[in-house]
């Protein structure tokens, strides 16, 4: 047994990356690869999506209709969201997991290798058949990324594409998500107990339990608005029994864990950053994970926050008032830790903790508008305006994308074996964090003075700050040039990456070479290393 | 040893080098989907359905073949065992909620939306002023008695009929699945292969009663996909219920060959216990169907 064991690692050795560009990117089943695929892809679909933003932008620049149609106009944000959501969001996360989650726990790759590039593969074929409605006859989807009926069935040729293509990414987080479970309960090294994973490990697995129960509801209710629309169905038609607010009850339940969806791994990576910069463990690990899981559980109980002003009765108002509120505890609980983690440390600030540190400021500000929106009586005047627009672009930008972007600057040097340029990656941060404030502080003024979001014109009163934010968005969008610029020359050379990287850096992805050998831990690693790299 | 197994043997956990089956799916998908896009959008003749459909099949032989190929020349540890059940398992997870949003859709249309049409509560103007005469019933077919027969009525399929008796198949096959899993564990081949059979049979005339159910629906009730939200809900579960009995019955047909051709041991046969477990949860399914569709 042991000498099979050896002679297979001598055979693993002489094992790199495949030649041949099939071989190696599109027949793969390497976890890295199809990481580096997901995080591509993720790439582009931010700097899409990004762009649809800016054309947002140009038209809110000033009052009148300037540069698009109406109809152009609300395409754009449906597009943008659909395009961020499952294009750009869902698929970074999904990237991180595949690079970093068998890294972490020192198994030799996912559980199920072959489905995990059946997940990545399913991705650009939906999104082809997503953004071919821009071609087709009435334009691409305008009635909002939420997809309500009766509006949405009255879509033109784009309305089965984007259903379909749903399906398709549907399908693919599923697997994605199951791959990930089973690989963190069935792929852990030996001594990597469940307390012993990093918190990003631990924030992915309540993400993808998450991802299991709601995607599977999202494919349910676009089934029902496929038969509403061409198989003569009353899901969602008062005429014959059913009710189109059904559709938002079923769609949020999808739609409300989904934000934690986006948000959760978000929590990790800082989790991650903010220790290593701070030479401390993390304060207070295990309530961590168990803030993770309270969240994941609240998640689904939460969803019709989101629909206060449709008509609900009382008692359901409350219910859901309530059950909102509290999600802010553990939330809490994680700001807490967070801060304490970085009280009295030494800190330094690199770039991944300079955007892990303003996630902490600014996400809290977009938590802080969530409670806000909570308050059902409240939220009769929030509803539907730029502050809902202003509070979940808090969470998202300098939230879940900051917390991107801080973890590619903390584990490129561990892809790509190079350090990277810190000067430009800082100006990257700063820009970033003014100008995204610039962009959506003065978002949360023009919602309480009462503009509704999804219109392309508005009343002239609301002409400065709108000036104010699309200066802004466009800071916000060249600034983010830099960041492929400084991924690409980080990947092509630069100053040699040591193992460890970061002085502080814990865990068993910093007990590999840089850049990660093509095969890792295909012998399980030390329990010594295990021990040393518990962050507790 | 397959041709791509390198040399490997089981003391590691298996991992494949590289394989054309995702990328094979993946296309295979988008030109199933273009095809009903194309259909559903009048673009013309959908003949990019059929490739794809056919793709599909040879992704499916593929794709299995490989990994039972793999399993048979033992690269599989108890670890990838182990793989593959939690993967199965989370699969039928997902599959439950998939349900769920249409169990979800049944329950708020009979508890909330239809009396709130007929002006329950608050909603009382649904009533003075919208539909006076719609009284919130349940079957319903809507205020606007949408589809049914001409006068806008239609009859439902009552559940100590022909249900009952698929219920009675459907717990049999139940029964007849766990037999063939003891006997294979016995190693009685031969009692393995024949309530294997039963089992796959019973799922098939199951799927043909539906069929005939249908039809004395469409022809003679005025139940139809279309009448009203109980059209709806109906066809949708039973509809989704059915697609699953049956993709479960080919299942149980494949495992059955493959135990014919002397597949599985006593320890090792995953693939018969992913599908017996699938077979229960549609299983199940039907036993809430029954309940909540048919009788109450
Ligand atoms: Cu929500």
């Amino acid at each position: 047994m042991a000498n099979s064991h050896t002679a297979h690692d001598a055979h693993d050795d002489h094992h790199g990356a495949p030649q041949g560009f099939m071989q190696r990117w599109v027949l793969t089943t390497n976890h890295k690869d199809i990481g580096t695929l997901y995080l591509v892809f993720a790439g582009i679909m931010f700097f899409l999506g990004g762009a649809m933003a800016m054309v947002i932008r140009a038209e809110l620049f000033q009052p009148g209709l300037q540069f698009v149609d109406p109809q152009f106009f609300n395409s754009m944000t449906t597009m943008h969201a659909l395009v961020m959501i499952f294009g750009g969001m869902m698929p970074a996360w999904v990237g991180l997991a595949n690079w970093m989650i068998p890294l972490q726990i020192g198994a030799a790759d996912m559980a199920l290798p072959r489905m995990n590039n059946f997940s990545f593969w399913l991705m650009p074929f939906a999104f082809i058949l997503l953004l071919s409605t821009f071609f087709t006859g009435g334009g691409a989807p305008a009635g909002g990324w939420t997809l309500y009926p009766p509006l949405v069935l009255q879509g033109g040729d784009s309305f089965p594409m984007a259903m379909f293509a749903v399906h398709m990414m549907g399908a693919s987080s599923i697997m994605g998500a199951i791959n990930v479970i089973v690989t963190l309960m069935n792929m852990r090294a030996p001594g990597m107990t469940l307390l012993r994973m990093p918190l990003f490990c631990w924030t992915w697995l309540i993400t993808a339990y998450l991802l299991i129960l709601v995607m599977p509801v999202l494919a349910g209710a676009v089934t029902m608005l496929i038969t509403d629309h061409f198989f003569g169905t009353s899901f969602f038609s008062a005429a014959g029994g059913g009710d189109p607010v059904m559709y938002q009850h079923i769609f949020w339940f999808f739609g409300h864990p989904e934000v934690y969806i986006l948000i959760l791994p978000a929590f990790g990576v800082v989790s991650e950053i903010l220790p290593t910069f701070s030479r401390k463990p993390l304060f207070g690990y295990e309530s961590m994970v168990y803030a993770t899981a309270s969240i994941g559980f609240l998640s689904f109980i939460v969803w019709a926050h989101h629909m206060f002003t449709v008509g609900m009765p009382l008692a359901g108002q409350l219910f859901f008032m309530l059950t909102t509120m509290l999600i802010a505890v553990p939330t809490g609980v994680k700001v807490f830790n967070w801060s304490a983690t970085m009280w009295k440390g030494s800190l330094t600030f690199e770039p991944p903790m300079l955007f892990a540190i303003s996630f902490l400021f600014l996400f809290t500000i977009g938590g802080f508008s969530g409670l806000m929106l909570a308050i059902a009586p409240a939220d009769f005047q929030y509803h539907d305006t730029y502050f809902v627009v202003a509070h979940f672009h808090y969470v998202l930008v300098p939230g879940s994308l900051f917390a991107i972007i801080g973890g590619v600057y903390y584990w490129l040097p561990k892809w790509s074996g190079h350090m990277y340029n810190m000067t430009l990656a800082k100006w990257h941060f700063w820009l970033s964090a003014i100008f995204v404030n610039v962009l959506f502080f003065p978002q949360h003024f023009l919602g309480l003075a009462g503009m509704p979001r999804r219109i392309p014109d508005y009343a002239t009163q609301f002409a400065d700050w709108n000036a104010v934010s699309s200066i802004g968005a466009f800071g916000f969008g060249l600034a983010q040039l830099i960041f492929p610029y400084l991924i690409w020359s980080c990947v092509r050379g630069g100053e040699k990456a040591t193992a460890h990287v970061w002085e502080g850096s814990h865990g068993l992805e910093w007990e590999v070479p840089s850049p990660a050998p093509y095969h890792s831990w295909s012998e399980a690693p030390a329990i010594e290393l295990i021990e040393r790299g518990a962050a507790h | 040893m397959s041709s791509n197994s390198h040399a490997h043997d089981s003391s590691t956990y298996y991992v494949p080098h590289s394989s054309p089956w995702p990328i094979v799916g993946s296309i295979a998908l988008f030109c199933v989907m273009w095809g009903a896009v194309t259909f559903l959008n009048d673009w013309g003749s959908a003949w990019s359905f059929l490739p794809g459909a056919l793709l599909l099949l040879v992704l499916f032989f593929g794709w299995f073949a490989t990994v039972i190929n793999e399993n048979q020349a033992g690269l599989f540890n108890a670890q990838v065992d182990k793989s593959f059940r939690m993967g199965m398992m989370w699969f039928i997870i997902s599959e439950v909620m998939f349900f769920a949003a249409f169990f979800g859709a049944l329950f708020y249309a009979r508890e909330l939306s239809v009396p709130w049409i007929g002006g329950e509560g608050v909603k009382v103007f649904n009533k003075l002023l919208l539909w006076q005469d719609f009284a919130p019933t349940w079957p319903t077919n809507g205020p606007d008695r949408l589809g049914g027969h001409a006068d806008g009525s239609f009859e439902t399929i009552a559940a100590f009929s022909l249900p009952a008796i698929n219920t009675a198949l459907l717990l049999t096959s139940g029964v007849t699945i766990t037999i063939a899993h003891h006997a294979l564990r016995a190693g009685h081949r031969t009692q393995l292969s024949i309530f294997l059979a039963a089992t796959w049979i019973l799922g098939f005339i199951f799927v043909y009663l539906q069929g005939t159910e249908y039809h004395e629906a469409y022809t003679e009730l005025g139940l139809k996909l279309s009448t009203g939200i109980y059209g709806s809900t109906f066809f949708m579960l039973t509809g989704f219920h059915g697609l699953h009995v049956t993709i479960g019955a080919i299942m149980l047909t494949v495992i059955w060959l493959r135990c014919l051709r002397g597949h599985f041991t006593a320890k090792n046969h995953f693939a018969f216990e992913a599908v017996a477990w699938y077979w229960h949860f549609v299983d199940v399914v039907w036993l809430i169907l029954f309940v909540f569709v048919y009788w109450i």
